[in-house]
């Protein structure tokens, strides 16, 4: 037998490993120190707690970016000039180019015009990004118009989402379900959405997408029974996993937690509940005709490189406007400055609903 | 109360921490001292001042008396006694007689000669105690964050703090806690109804003694851990299970502000898998 015992061995072993796994393990905390915001009585936990780090992240994250000053509505209008001005014909021309200078700036700053223009003849309608960002003008205009319950007088812009990107950051495809998801083999095969990270769910082992069911389709979310015993509640544990993995979804892209807009105590009553959960409610109705009245309406204009795996359209999240933010850029009103986003044209059409 | 004819024999001066002769007395069959003093000093003048709370609030309900502590704009500092200024001094109240405790039971061992095993254990009890509304308010900056005392608003409170960091289950301090908490419990289930079973034989039979408990152990499982590594083994559990709870409270808002499924994060970006 050498002189190396088993013992000695075993504890190396354990030494190694060990520190292989602590030094990730250790790293993975966050450091000291937070800022938390009460939003309850005292004494009941209700509240944000943000790392000081992140805040200073996100802080840099959702500036607002410079933009062209506003132009008085002087001179012939858009219609009257250009052809096959749609949505924007009642502005100047000024405005309407400050319009078009900004659009280029929030989506397309690299590409320019022509991202979305034929450079031999503007009014073309040939390429899809032109059809595509009529309809989200149009979108933009309805969210401001008609879903101020969400949006208030904050309002949104292209930015709001874009962020200088022509698609934005956070959009999702339906990856729920279809041929060749499946995970595991043999007996052991399952749909997707269960037992693995859900990168929706901030990891958590809940459903990988809770947005097909909640955010374009309109299945129910409440699972919670009106009782304080089970006495009529047939939800079952797999129903209260998916409506887990959406709250999982919404506190992480606002960068809150439940009790931003519950008081588990009682998480379905509205009487014991912030009134931002009001304001959230509101948000899963717009982003589900958003997502529907849209996007969906979109498929035929989207080239098949645009679409995921089941030939879906990319859709809207909270994630899409908020970016880890309660408020998407922490509150700051660009649309106020851009009145013709904010207000329905007589020609949009508003959300198509099948 | 009547006394034992052996007792008077363990009744011996010395050993105190503090106060020398001057509390070294029993009165019935408690020994005083001068942390008997002091515990039952905090005791009452806590009890008193969580009585005034419940005068100031709404209820006599027993479950819904709820003496909250300050809003967390009041940071560290004193809150105005009913703003949450009861509860700073019912916390003060609590510590004080909770560590009065431990140190009577730290001056008895002393007295009588023994090791001090029972005060350390009950520490960990105050530590996880003192965690929570101490340490964790501490770091992340007022006294506000610790938890209200009463029957249901503690509840709640557990509820919401749990539900701050979305899903406390994936708290990796929490999960070690309660497998400690559940091991403990079936530890002492064991060792119990082992006990009980080698003294209660049935009608006829002799009392049976440790080695037969040790047989039965080695002929289930191969190993028996013995009549004294049992409550080592009963110690180290339960004081882990505080221990590990405390650990889960502190790491929760001061070292983690996310959900806590995200920080499994680490195990999932490990380069051998990534």
């Amino acid at each position: 037998m050498s002189s190396l015992g088993i013992r000695p061995l075993a504890l190396g072993i354990v030494a190694v490993v060990g520190v292989f796994l602590a030094v990730p393990m250790v790293l993975g905390f966050q450091k000291p120190f937070i800022e938390s915001v009460q939003h309850g009585p005292r004494g009941v936990a209700m509240g944000v707690v943000y790392n000081d780090e992140t805040l200073v992240t996100n802080a840099a994250a959702n500036k607002i970016p410079g933009y062209l000053p506003q132009l008085p509505p002087v001179g012939p209008k858009a219609s009257a000039i250009y052809k096959n001005v749609q949505v924007l014909g009642d502005l100047s021309v000024g405005q309407f180019t400050r319009t078009m200078a900004s659009i280029t700036q929030w989506v397309a700053p690299t590409q320019g015009c022509n991202y979305c223009h034929n450079p031999a003849n503007m009014a073309d309608d040939g390429k899809y990004t032109k059809v595509v960002a009529r309809r989200m003008l149009q979108m933009t205009q309805n969210i401001n118009q008609n879903w101020q319950p969400h949006v208030a007088a904050t309002g949104v812009t292209c930015y709001t989402c874009h962020r200088g990107l022509n698609i934005p950051a956070n959009v999702w495809v339906d990856t729920s379900t279809g041929p060749g998801t499946d995970t595991g083999m043999g007996f052991a095969a399952m749909t997707p959405g269960k037992n693995a990270p859900s990168a929706a769910a901030g990891l958590a082992s809940l459903p990988s997408d809770p947005y097909t069911p909640y955010l374009e389709k309109a299945e129910t979310i409440r699972v919670i029974g009106n009782t304080a015993l089970a006495t009529d509640n047939h939800a079952s544990i797999k129903q209260t996993d998916w409506t887990y993995a959406l709250m999982m979804h919404m506190s992480n892209a606002l960068g809150v937690n439940c009790t931003y807009c519950h008081n588990t105590r009682a998480m379905a009553d509205w009487s014991q509940s912030p009134p931002q959960r009001v304001t959230a409610w509101y948000g899963i109705r717009m982003v589900r005709e958003m997502n529907v009245g849209y996007m969906d309406g979109l498929a035929g204009v989207f080239p098949e490189y645009r679409k995921g795996p089941l030939g879906d359209v990319q859709k809207v999240n909270c994630t899409t406007c908020h970016q880890g933010v309660y408020k998407p850029l922490y509150g700051v009103s660009m649309a106020k400055d851009f009145p013709e986003l904010q207000k329905v044209s007589s020609a949009n059409g508003g959300p198509r609903l099948p | 109360m009547a006394m034992l004819s052996f007792e008077k024999k363990y009744r011996v001066r010395g050993g105190t921490l503090l106060g020398g002769d001057l509390f070294d007395f029993w009165v019935g069959p408690f020994y005083v001292g001068f942390f008997g003093v002091t515990a039952v000093f905090f005791a009452i003048l806590g009890t008193a001042l969580l009585a005034y709370g419940a005068s100031l609030g709404d209820t006599w309900n027993i479950w819904r008396i709820n003496i909250a502590p300050p809003d967390l704009k009041y940071g560290l500092g004193f809150a105005p006694l009913k703003e949450g200024g009861i509860w700073q001094l019912v916390t003060i109240c609590a510590l004080g007689a909770f560590c009065s405790w431990a140190l009577r039971q730290a001056e008895i061992a002393r007295k009588l000669g023994c090791g001090l095993h029972v005060p350390f254990a009950f520490s960990a009890a105050i530590f996880a105690y003192f965690s929570l509304v101490v340490v964790r308010p501490i770091l992340m900056g007022a006294w506000g964050h610790g938890f209200p005392y009463g029957i249901l608003s503690h509840l709640d409170w557990v509820s919401n703090t749990g539900y701050q960091y979305l899903h406390f289950h994936y708290n990796p301090a929490h999960m070690i806690a309660v497998t400690f908490f559940f091991t403990n419990c079936l530890a002492l289930a064991l060792h119990s109804a082992l006990v009980l079973s080698a003294l209660n034989p049935g009608k006829g039979q002799v009392v049976k003694a440790p080695e037969h408990e040790n047989t039965y152990f080695r002929d289930i499982i191969g190993y028996s851990i013995g009549t004294l590594g049992i409550h080592r083994l009963g110690l180290f559990l339960a004081m882990s299970a505080s221990f590990w709870s405390a650990v889960c409270i502190i790491i929760s808002g001061p070292f983690w502000t996310r959900g806590w499924p995200e920080w499994w994060g680490w195990w999932l970006n490990l380069p051998i898998w990534k």
